[in-house]
């Protein structure tokens, strides 16, 4: 299982894609720092009197991982699109079946992989506000709340990314598929805000991605959102692992 | 041994080659369909230890589909497959660890040098890390790859990807190593090396063959089977399979003939047909060809020996028949 994580997180950064999608991101998410950074500098004389104020963390940081989840949205499926599309595609995939691993283990261990490079990407990511505690004093634990949040996010776009590439053969279709999948799911809690039944709107903001990221990003780590993104993490690997077995039946 | 069997024309063999030791790999009762498409049905055989087995039969047949289920990349709709003693549908993880499998296309990450890729193979098949590098340099030795090991594979010719595919299947010494197609679309040249690549492999382990090529199964194997719309409808070992296919004819014309009756106290000759009043076919029983003793007959009593030319069917023929006669059975 590690092995196969490791390998797949090698063969990734062996495509430009991986380099480019790390540059790229870091561009655009350090130009929007630098943004947040300069509105931060124009208000500070203003905010400094008022007692209680928000701070470093709460105007550069917390928008800054705001912008990245919305970034990360666009970016996940070109990472996740080739996970199990392109091994049937390039007929590789009887190599992990004839050799002696389980169903399980294959998904966890592309899914890990996959992991994998979030975490690098995140890493990158929290270097930016990270810097910000050489000039000034930042709440961590409000940044710590938002980066576990951004990570949560991250491992279910895996997630979501890996089911919708074992059902295809074809990449450009899982990726379609995915940036659709998760795009519905972040902006299903639109239906909340108009006024239908409180009902639905209850269960469409509940299914929302973002909702469940918001208090993530002001610093309440509640377990119902925690609770949420490992069930939504379990339900896809789970149907990976079923659509992986029952290829082999039919 | 298996005990002497009887041929259509009357000629009785004995099987020597058939060997009930270790039987390595079994398949019961396979079935396989395709919602109402039967692509296997019912096929049994065995697979003995040492033994390079021959899967022949025209494209569509039935071939990959056996391949697959075989090395577990398809769950049989019936039937058993046990693999060294582990059923490979309960315990599947035990038997796929004795097989090794290379598909039609070679399953390869092109990104990846032959090297890496073998590693990576190695640590799939569950051997031991201190034991990896080993494993590495054997399998890269035994397939001739040691000139290519940094090379990417997307960037070697197809006769070495094809070789890195082997590498791959034989790298944790399966006891069975299952083939399909190993030498389809390479040029002649690379067609002799994976042969001699498959003999060599099949001095360590069992081989499994699935080929549309006869003279390929006549060259590696010692057992064929020939499989046609899903079913197995001949199997035997390949001396066997030659001998059924070589009629063991004899074409003989005599200007002065004998009598049908001298010609058939030659030794080994079983029955003299007349075709014309100087033509015959003869017939002989494979283990004692009478082609000399026709000839010194002919030298000394002045039959005056004009042509004789034996009759033999090739592989294709054979091939080409057993698949019609099965089709006109139907």
């Amino acid at each position: 299982m590690i092995t196969l994580a490791k390998n797949e997180l090698y063969r990734l950064f062996l495509s430009p894609l991986a380099w480019i999608i790390l540059a790229l991101s870091q561009l655009i998410l350090a130009y929007l720092f630098l943004t947040h950074i300069d509105y931060f500098i124009q208000i500070q004389a203003k905010i400094s009197a008022i007692p209680g104020a928000p701070g470093v963390t709460e105007l550069i940081a917390i928008p800054l991982l705001n912008n990245a989840a919305t970034l990360l949205l666009l970016i996940a499926p070109l990472v996740t699109m080739r996970l199990i599309a392109e091994e049937r595609r390039n007929e590789s995939l009887p190599l992990l079946l004839s050799a002696p691993l389980s169903t399980q283990q294959i998904v966890l261990g592309k899914y890990l992989g996959t992991f994998g490079f979030f975490l690098v990407l995140l890493f990158m990511i929290s270097l930016m506000p990270l810097s910000l505690s050489l000039a000034s004093q930042l709440d961590f634990r409000l940044l710590a709340s938002g980066l576990l949040g951004l990570a949560l996010l991250l491992a279910s776009f895996s997630a979501i990314g890996l089911y919708l590439s074992s059902l295809t053969k074809q990449p450009s279709i899982a990726a379609m598929t995915t940036f659709a999948s998760l795009f519905l799911l972040w902006i299903i809690d639109w239906a909340g805000n108009t006024q239908i039944t409180a009902e639905s709107s209850n269960l469409f903001s509940w299914l929302s991605l973002l909702r469940h990221y918001q208090p993530l990003l002001q610093g309440q780590v509640n377990s119902s959102d925690i609770a949420y993104y490992l069930i939504v993490i379990s339900t896809f690997l789970i149907l990976t692992i079923r659509r992986l077995d029952s290829e082999r039946l039919n | 041994m298996q005990p002497i069997w009887l041929q259509p024309n009357g000629l009785i063999l004995l099987n020597l080659h058939y060997n009930m030791s270790s039987v390595l790999l079994s398949a019961k009762e396979l079935s396989r369909s395709y919602g109402q498409q039967h692509a296997v049905q019912n096929i049994n055989f065995e697979v003995n230890k040492g033994e390079v087995l021959g899967f022949l039969g025209p494209n569509g047949a039935g071939k990959s589909t056996t391949m697959k289920m075989l090395s577990g990349n398809l769950s049989p709709t019936h039937g058993e497959i046990i693999i060294n003693g582990y059923d490979l549908l309960s315990q599947p993880k035990q038997a796929k660890t004795h097989i090794g499998y290379l598909p039609e296309t070679p399953p390869l990450y092109k990104e990846l040098t032959v090297k890496e890729f073998l590693s990576f193979c190695a640590s799939i098949n569950n051997i031991p890390s201190a034991k990896h590098k080993a494993a590495v340099n054997t399998a890269i030795e035994r397939c001739g790859l040691s000139d290519v090991t940094q090379r990417l594979i997307g960037h070697l010719s197809k006769g070495y990807q094809q070789r890195v595919g082997i590498a791959q299947a034989i790298i944790h010494t399966p006891a069975v190593v299952i083939l399909d197609e190993p030498t389809s679309g390479l040029d002649p040249i690379q067609i002799r090396e994976i042969r001699h690549l498959i003999r060599d492999i099949a001095t360590e382990h069992s081989v499994i063959l699935s080929t549309h090529i006869l003279p390929e199964v006549e060259m590696l194997c010692d057992r064929v089977q020939i499989i046609n719309n899903g079913q197995l409808i001949l199997s035997d070992t390949i001396e066997g399979f030659s001998q059924q296919m070589q009629t063991s004819h004899l074409l003989v014309e005599l200007t002065f003939p004998p009598t049908v009756n001298v010609l058939e106290n030659i030794a080994g000759i079983i029955t003299v047909e007349t075709i014309t009043s100087t033509l015959f076919r003869i017939h002989y029983s494979p283990e004692h060809n009478p082609t000399n003793e026709i000839v010194s007959h002919a030298a000394t009593e002045q039959w005056q020996l004009t042509q004789l030319t034996p009759q033999q069917h090739s592989l294709e023929d054979v091939f080409m028949k057993i698949i019609r006669d099965e089709q006109a059975a139907q």
